[in-house]
């Protein structure tokens, strides 16, 4: 099994670091034939917007569309739950749309709003997570699990292949949720 | 644990989440949104570019608070804005803006001829330019979480970013092999703090994010500066100062992204039009020089 993390921009190497301490094979994807070689892909925190327009001019956006679709797991976090989102409610537009969630971008405010807090995520249990001008889950579509929450919002989710968090869990040291996506892929395999 | 604001952690992620990408000067909210349109993850809100500071002389100092948030006001992605060295009233104001992040930047007119900002009391994070290790840690010391190398701003010329970065890789392989004692004496003779000496020998690099500024101009000069080992890069005047700042900001970014693949590099780099003029060092008198204050 081999995990591909998105490395257009962002911080693709701390995500690739927390899957090589779990002794899992795993490579950056700049290209449609590295993704190819993945059987599960991260799309690490970033800049949305600069993401999306490498995605674009790569044609990484499709590929990625088309095989998700068809049951590829992908975990996206702050920056990458925007991309899998299938609303960006204060944004142009949507990008892959394929978690049937609204997120706000920025929505806890500017830099100085970011912050850390404990989060209890089912099946994996306290977490200490760090949000960093974060996105926000507006609204989750009935065939979407909230897994954890921070003051009555969700900020994790899943819905099949798709995993999201608007939160770091790359930046903790903590390889749990990790370990969870890990889980999922190899039970799609 | 409660919910906490402004620790280290947070200020230096936002940098970690800068990676690999590239942060544009802009002078206007239009420049902004260009610089958002061709894929830049922050902008850098001032009064004047670099090369125009250099032209117009005098006392170079923060920008004007409304053009600041005109640009926050025009793009989503971070706005970074700079104050003067040592003036931490510059910075108290940058934050209550809501700047997301502050460059304490050479390219102004420094404040303090001795001190620099104590950014441990601020709860938004502050990059600072360093031209060799000792420097950078010592920032660090201070609170940086976010270093980027001083190059010679304003001069579309990339020697100095290419000497400053050889100089910390240098450096940090120097740590990398030392003993104990010899980080002591290293700590000593650099004038570098001895716990941040043990915090990057520990990490293997770098505690912080550390990007290229500094006199880029081109795809090729960020993709310089990328194989050199740089997390990403500051593009000042080469951008708005060339004759298709839309274009040549796309070209960057890709090339940032593609640091690697010459064949990407030659594709982007191809009609870009005019650069900048940009300037030889050597013709520069030492009072010249922004990177040594």
């Amino acid at each position: 099994m081999k995990v591909g993390v998105l490395g257009l921009q962002g911080d693709f190497r701390e995500h690739l670091q927390t899957l090589q301490s779990l002794e899992v094979e795993a490579r950056d994807v700049r290209t449609i034939d590295q993704l190819n070689e993945t059987q599960g892909l991260i799309i690490p925190g970033g800049e949305s917007t600069t993401i999306s327009l490498l995605m674009e001019r790569t044609g990484l956006m499709d590929a990625l569309q088309k095989k998700a679709r068809e049951g590829f797991p992908v975990y996206g976090t702050c920056a990458g739950m925007i991309l899998v989102a299938k609303e960006v409610t204060n944004y142009r537009k949507s990008y892959l749309s394929l978690i049937d969630i609204s997120v706000r971008r920025n929505a806890y405010g500017r830099q100085v709003d970011s912050f850390e807090a404990d989060l209890n995520i089912k099946s994996v249990g306290l977490f200490r997570a760090v949000f960093i001008r974060a996105p926000q889950i507006e609204r989750v579509g009935a065939k979407v699990e909230i897994l954890a929450e921070h003051n009555s919002l969700p900020v994790m989710a899943r819905q099949k292949n798709i995993l999201v968090s608007s939160f770091h869990p790359e930046l903790t040291g903590d390889t749990r949720i990790h370990e969870y996506f890990i889980n999922m892929i190899k039970k799609e395999a | 644990m409660e919910k906490q604001q402004g620790t280290f952690k947070v200020k230096s992620g936002l940098a970690e989440m800068l990676k690999g990408g590239v942060i544009m000067d802009v002078v206007t909210a239009e420049h902004a949104k260009i610089a958002e349109d061709a894929g830049a993850c922050a902008v850098m809100a001032l009064e004047r570019v670099p090369a125009d500071i250099r032209a117009a002389g005098g006392v170079a100092r923060m920008a004007d608070p409304r053009k600041i948030k005109e640009i926050m006001d025009t793009v989503t992605i971070p706005v970074m804005a700079k104050c003067r060295i040592g003036h931490f009233v510059e910075a108290q104001i940058l934050e209550s803006l809501g700047a997301d992040y502050i460059d304490e930047s050479e390219v102004l007119t420094p404040a303090d001829p001795e001190n620099h900002i104590d950014k441990w009391k601020f709860n938004v994070p502050f990059v600072c330019g360093a031209r060799d290790l000792p420097e950078a840690t010592r920032r660090i010391a201070e609170g940086a979480a976010m270093i980027r190398t001083k190059g010679e701003a304003g001069t579309g010329n990339v020697i100095e970013a290419v000497r400053h970065m050889r100089l910390m890789n240098k450096q940090i392989r120097e740590v990398m092999s030392a003993s104990f004692e010899e980080l002591v004496h290293l700590s000593k003779v650099w004038g570098a703090p001895l716990d941040v000496l043990q915090a990057l020998k520990e990490k293997g690099r770098l505690p912080v994010v550390n990007f290229a500024a500094g006199g880029l101009a081109t795809p090729a000069d960020s993709a310089l500066m990328m194989q050199l080992g740089c997390d990403g890069v500051f593009v000042g005047s080469g951008i708005f100062k060339s004759k298709d700042p839309a274009k040549r900001a796309k070209a960057i970014v890709m090339a940032t992204t593609y640091f690697n693949d010459p064949k990407v590099l030659a594709e982007v780099s191809e009609d870009l039009g005019e650069p900048m003029k940009g300037l030889d060092i050597a013709t520069l008198k030492h009072e010249e020089l922004m990177q040594t204050r």
